[in-house]
This record gives structure tokens, C-alpha cells and sequence, in this order.
């Protein structure tokens, strides 16, 4: 007789297993091609990013604020913003800073190469909820990335939104991501200010931090921002501390109060627990946190 | 559930029939600096070197589900482009025989964030899916404390467990597939004495445990205590060497690296089994690390194991194994860890050393 025990293959168990359940899609990755790259900035680049496969490229579908891990095989994977339109599906773009392993190469790789995408991951803005109401979209920094799907978004439903305030800061003039896009976005009927820390001779800007937009615009009309403004803020942890405290003080609920969390990712899927905050994974409860459970996470700020 | 009574001297045929198949189980390594015997999980291919009787082995049998090292993909690269190719590296079942219950609850608690899961892990369950478990019961050791975390008996998990009542064994089994195997030995149907026999057997074992650690809201007075004093204290004897972690049954976290072959034309993607104490875990591009101090990386494990865990599948990722206590060189054990958080200080250790 024969004892053999029945060897069981995952992936013919259970066909019927489909999306987030399928065993076949933890290590699925996308081809795609950088069609396009052009640098911002000294350190920043946008790399325009396309899934090869044409069907699968329109049936790749995101939600602003979730992020793809970028695989570049034998050099790395990484987790990036998704920093364009959701209407333009797995056509995206990526802002990428220069700065360690994966990102250096990635800095020197010309139009035309191959690399991995998997994703879409993690939790995005509520934009739908803030129908009908104000929208203070706040960046500091690198911190535009992220910013930059939902800016389309609402650029591409602006009759759905009452005032939209872009406040967009970094160190230097310099350092000042999508600086071409600036006009466009004022044309669309968008408040948008610019502030930087320390001016060089061409600037004539405004000078401080974004707090003191904050306080200019902002410090006399507490009912307002309590009554009808969601926040979005994306920046350096010092920055998003400083802006979420001082909105609230001004009367933003926490609960319409966004961030996007950044911590160390090597799965994107709940598994390699890098990211986690207190006892909480970012890339499965978050990037994007709404302020209360921010306040409610051990360590994250 | 169907009990079976099965003399132990029916051993050695089962063992031939299974052996069908890799059979994987407790053998005997040598003895530690007191004389102690050391154990470990290995192939075996005798009956003879299976060592039932064994009191723990000092790593559990991880490494044949989630090894240290693992492959996730290769690549084969071109000038125009890559492919990639997935293994989930298993292609044979595997026979488990002579698992502790702690053992076969941490495969239970990992099947719950690994398996049965929004985005399962193809290498695990893959495995684990080729996994034939027989269990057996054990008497508690003086480091034991899975009574307190509620997985000193396996409800599921496993194909059959044995108890051991002298000259036989009971055998309870849960699946057609065990079912299966005894069909080729003699086996009866427990007695009413039996019965008896077997629930005294389990009275001794409870009567045994001397280790008790209080969990009770143990997620609340994580968080109020969440600044005590004691975490940098526990932190300043933490050597960071990530030891507790390798040799826990339910500890699961990795980090990922790829690298080029030498040809140039391949290239690999490996997973390795990380440790939260270790310096690098949470640190980002830039330098920037979220837990620089070796405190607050002790207290993110604790945080994850008896906290985050518990709020998400209201169960603890601790089976109070006992392996990390006796494996840690600087004498952190998790009972006291505990009880050193709900009281606010820590006690001196029996050596006397603070
Ligand atoms: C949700 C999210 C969105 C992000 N969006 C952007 C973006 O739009 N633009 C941008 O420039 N950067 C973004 N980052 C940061 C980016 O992931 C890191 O800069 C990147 O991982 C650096 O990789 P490296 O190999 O160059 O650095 P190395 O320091 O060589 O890192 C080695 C490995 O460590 C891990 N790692 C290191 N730092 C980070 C980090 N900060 N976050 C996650 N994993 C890390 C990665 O697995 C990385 O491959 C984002 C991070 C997160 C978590
Ligand atoms: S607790 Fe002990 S085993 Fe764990 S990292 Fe610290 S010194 Fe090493
Ligand atoms: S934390 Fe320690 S006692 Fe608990 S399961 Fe892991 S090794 Fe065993
Ligand atoms: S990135 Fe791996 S658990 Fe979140």
C-alpha cells in the first residue's frame, strides 16, 4: 500500500481565490517601463511609469494616496507615492528622492527601463467625504509627492469643493518640487502659497514656515475650519506635528485631519512588520491615518 | 473528535508506515554546559532516534516553515528586460511527529497573520499546507509558562495527538489522514479506566507549571505604561542581539535584499528573518530611526507580541515557550518583564544581580 502523503499545490487549491485572498499575488509584480524621467530638482526626480501590458494597465486602479512598491531586480524594492491622477490608471507617476541603495541607481537608469511595480497598497484620502466642503491641502518639503494625486483630484472634480488652499513649503527656493505646474494649478481656481525658510537673491516670496500661512490666513476664522475644512498633510514628522497642533487649536476636527505616516516597508502587505507604529502596520492601517488614531498610536510622532 | 488507545509497543510499525514520507521530530544534540540534554527538531529516519520524552528543544521547528534564509524569486535578466520566477520552496509533505502543544498553537496564531489572512504568504502557507502534525503531550519544565498564555493544550492544529499513559498511549484524531495511518496498527477503543488514566495524566501536568504570569488587561497597562521607567531598564541589559526572536516559535518579521549574480544575468530576492531588537529595524533612508534605543526596541516586541496581536485576533502572540527566557544572555524573561510593567519596577533576579 502505498503512504504517500498527497502533496498540496496553493495555487490549484482553491481557484475561486481571487484578489486579496490569492496566494499567486503576494509576489506578482507588474512590468512596467519608465517611459520618461525628468529631474526637479538636485535630488528629486519624477519618473513616469507605465504597465507594459495594455489591459492590465487600464484595469490598474488606485485610490490618491496609496503608494506601489518599485522593484528593480538585484538592486532593491521600495515604497513609493503614487504621484499622479487616478484617471490615468497604471500610467503613473513617481517623485523619488536620491538618498539611499535603490533610489542612487534608480537616479542614473535612463527612459526606457524595465522595472517592477507592485501595489496599489495602503489606505488613502477620503476625498469623496469632503465633498461640498473646504480643502486645506498642506505640504512640506518631499511631502508634495503624495500631495500631488489628490491635488489632481480635486483639480479634476473643482466643482465638487468650495475653496482649496494649497500651502506648500520647503527649506530653500531651490528645494521648490513642480515649479511649472504652479500657474496651472492657480488658473484652476486653487489659493495656492508658497513660502520657503531661507530666500536666495532671486526670491520674492514669502519667507517663514508654513505655520505662519497658517496663522495669517487662517487665525480668524475658527468657525470655518471647524465647521467645514478637511485637512491634508504631508511632510517631515516635525512639520506634520507642528501644522496638525496648530489646526486643531484653530478648530479642525482631528477626525478631518490627514496625514501619510512614513516607516520602513519591506512587504507592503502586513507581513514583515518593518512598519509598524506602536502595534499598528502602516502600510496595511495606513500611510494615511486620520489625526485621531495618529493620537491614539503609541510612537508615531 | 475519536480517541484511540494505541500501546506503544504498535510505535515503531507507525513510524515504518509514515516514513513513507520526510518525517521530521525531536532527536537528541548533546548536552549544555550543565549536563542538560539539548534537543532539536531534525529528519529522522529510525524510530530509535526519536526522542518523545524530550523536555524542549532549544529552537523550535521553524526553520522548516519559516527558514532564517529564504528565496522569494529569481531573475533571469536581459538587455531588453527581466523575468521573474516564484518557488515557494517546498515540494513534499512533511510529517511533524512529536510536536508540544505551545509548538503546534504557535503554528495556530501564525495562521491567523500569515494564512487565513488578507494577503496571505505563499512561502508559509505552502508549507504549512504540506504540514502532517503528530502532537504530544509533555510535562511542564521549570521555564514553562504557556498555562498562563492559555496554549498548554492544542485544540486544533495538528493530524493526532498522543498522551502518554504508561505502556500506551491516547491518541486523538483529527483528521481522515491519521485516521488512515492507524489503520495499519492495532489499536482499541479506550476504556472507561482509560478515561480515567487520561484525565489524571493531565491533572499531574497542571499540578507541574510553576511559573504564573497575571495577563489580565495586560493590553491596557501596555498602553498606560507605555513611558515607565522599566523599559529603559530592561532596555540597558538588552544586548541586541536578536536571539529571543530566532528562537521563538511565533516571531515572524524579515527584511528583504536582492542582489546581482555574478554572470550579471540574474539576480535574487531573499527574505531573511529579522529581530525588532535588532539596531536597524525601524530605521529609514536618510539615518532617520524610529527606535534608536535598544528600550524602546524591547518594548515594540513586547508591544506587538501582548498588545497589538491581542487586539487584532484577541489571543496573544506569546505561547510562554519559555525558549527566549532560557536562550537570553542577559537574563530577560518574559514573566518578569511582565510583571515588572503592571508593577512598576523591576525585581531583582534570583542571582541577586539588578
Ligand atoms: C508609504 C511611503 C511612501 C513613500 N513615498 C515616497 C515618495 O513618493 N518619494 C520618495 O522619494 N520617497 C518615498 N518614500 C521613502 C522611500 O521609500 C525611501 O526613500 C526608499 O525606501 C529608500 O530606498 P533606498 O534603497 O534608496 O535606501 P536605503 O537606505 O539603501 O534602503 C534600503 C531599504 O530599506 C528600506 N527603507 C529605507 N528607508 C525607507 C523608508 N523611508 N520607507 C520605507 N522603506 C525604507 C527599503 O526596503 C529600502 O530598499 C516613501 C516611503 C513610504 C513608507
Ligand atoms: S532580550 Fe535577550 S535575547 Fe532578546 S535581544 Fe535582548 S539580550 Fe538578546
Ligand atoms: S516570546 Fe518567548 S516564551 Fe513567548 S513564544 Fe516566543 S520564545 Fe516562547
Ligand atoms: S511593510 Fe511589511 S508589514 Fe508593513
Amino acid at each position: 500500500m502505498n503512504h504517500k502523503l498527497d502533496f498540496t499545490n496553493i495555487l490549484q487549491e482553491s481557484p475561486g481565490k481571487r484578489g486579496e485572498t490569492d496566494n499567486g499575488k503576494f509576489e506578482f509584480t507588474y512590468k512596467a517601463e519608465i517611459t520618461n524621467v525628468y529631474p526637479l530638482t538636485d535630488t528629486e526626480r519624477l519618473y513616469q511609469v507605465q504597465i507594459i501590458d495594455e489591459k492590465k494597465r487600464s484595469q490598474f486602479t488606485f485610490r490618491p494616496g496609496q503608494f506601489v512598491m518599485l522593484e528593480l531586480p538585484g538592486i532593491g524594492e521600495a515604497p513609493f507615492s503614487i504621484s499622479s491622477s487616478p484617471v490615468r490608471h497604471g500610467d503613473i507617476e513617481l517623485c523619488i528622492r536620491r538618498i539611499g541603495n535603490l533610489t542612487n541607481f534608480l537616479a542614473k537608469v535612463e527612459r526606457g527601463t524595465q522595472i517592477g511595480i507592485r501595489g496599489p497598497f495602503g489606505t488613502s484620502f477620503p476625498l469623496e467625504e469632503m465633498y461640498g466642503q473646504d480643502v486645506l491641502l498642506i505640504a512640506g518639503g518631499l511631502g508634495l509627492a503624495p500631495l500631488r494625486a489628490p491635488i489632481f483630484s480635486v483639480l479634476e472634480n473643482r466643482s465638487r469643493y468650495k475653496n482649496v488652499n494649497i500651502i506648500y513649503g520647503t527649506r530653500q527656493p531651490s528645494e521648490l518640487l513642480f515649479t511649472y505646474q504652479y500657474e496651472m494649478w492657480r488658473k484652476f481656481d486653487i489659493d495656492l502659497d508658497i513660502i520657503v525658510e531661507k530666500p536666495d537673491d532671486g526670491w520674492d516670496g514669502e519667507v517663514g514656515l508654513i505655520t505662519k500661512v497658517l496663522k495669517d490666513k487662517y487665525a480668524d476664522k475658527k468657525d470655518r475650519l471647524r465647521d467645514s475644512t478637511y485637512a491634508i498633510v504631508c511632510g517631515p514628522p516635525v512639520m506634520f506635528t507642528f501644522v496638525c497642533d496648530m489646526l486643531r487649536e484653530g478648530g479642525v476636527p482631528m477626525q478631518k485631519m490627514f496625514v501619510s505616516l512614513e516607516r520602513r516597508m519591506h512587504c507592503g502587505r502586513g507581513k514583515c512588520c518593518r512598519c509598524n507604529v506602536g502595534s499598528t502596520y502602516t502600510c496595511l492601517k495606513g500611510p494615511v491615518f486620520d489625526y485621531w488614531s495618529i493620537m491614539n498610536m503609541k510612537e508615531a510622532i | 473528535m475519536i480517541f484511540k488507545i494505541l500501546a506503544k509497543q504498535e510505535m515503531p510499525k507507525l513510524f515504518q508506515v509514515m516514513s513513507a514520507n520526510r518525517i521530521i521530530g525531536p532527536v537528541e544534540k548533546g548536552a549544555d554546559r550543565n549536563g542538560k540534554t539539548i534537543y532539536a527538531f531534525e529528519p529522522v529516519s529510525q524510530f530509535e532516534k526519536l526522542r518523545l520524552d524530550y523536555t524542549t528543544t532549544s529552537r523550535p521547528a521553524k526553520s522548516y516553515f519559516l527558514p532564517s534564509k529564504e528565496t522569494l524569486c529569481t531573475f533571469k535578466v536581459t538587455p531588453q528586460g527581466w523575468d521573474k520566477y516564484v518557488d515557494f520552496n517546498i515540494h513534499e509533505p512533511h510529517i511533524f511527529f512529536g510536536l508540544h502543544a505551545c509548538d503546534i498553537n504557535a503554528l495556530n496564531k501564525l495562521d491567523k497573520v500569515l494564512m487565513n489572512t488578507k494577503y496571505p504568504t505563499p512561502y508559509y502557507t505552502a508549507k504549512r499546507k504540506n504540514m502532517f502534525i503528530v502532537g504530544i503531550e509533555c510535562m511542564p519544565q521549570p521555564f514553562c509558562f504557556c498555562k498562563s498564555m492559555g496554549t498548554d493544550t492544542a485544540d486544533n492544529g495538528f493530524d493526532m495527538f498522543l498522551t502518554d499513559l504508561g505502556d500506551k498511549y491516547m491518541v486523538e484524531i483529527e483528521s481522515a489522514r491519521a485516521y488512515n495511518f492507524l489503520e495499519n496498527v492495532e489499536t482499541s477503543d479506550p476504556t472507561e479506566k482509560e478515561h480515567e488514566e487520561y484525565i489524571a495524566c493531565i491533572a499531574e501536568k497542571n499540578r507541574n507549571f510553576c511559573i504564573d504570569v497575571d495577563t489580565t488587561d495586560l493590553t491596557k497597562i501596555l498602553d498606560m505604561e507605555f513611558h515607565s521607567d522599566v523599559w529603559k531598564q530592561w532596555g540597558d541589559k538588552c544586548l541586541s542581539c536578536g536571539t529571543c526572536a530566532s528562537v521563538c516559535p511565533s516571531c515572524y518579521c524579515y527584511g528583504v535584499e536582492e542582489t546581482v549574480n555574478l554572470d550579471l544575468q540574474s539576480a535574487v530576492k531573499t527574505k531573511q528573518l529579522y529581530s525588532c531588537n535588532l539596531l536597524d529595524f525601524a530605521e529609514v533612508a536618510g539615518g532617520h530611526n524610529f527606535r534608536p534605543e535598544s528600550g524602546t526596541r524591547l518594548k515594540y516586541r513586547y508591544y506587538h507580541k501582548h498588545r497589538g496581536f491581542v487586539e487584532e485576533f484577541e489571543e496573544s502572540l506569546c505561547v510562554g515557550c519559555g525558549r527566549c527566557d532560557e536562550s537570553c544572555l542577559a537574563d530577560i524573561r518574559v514573566p518578569e518583564v511582565i510583571k515588572s510593567v503592571r508593577t512598576g519596577k523591576r525585581e531583582k533576579t534570583e542571582s541577586g544581580e539588578s
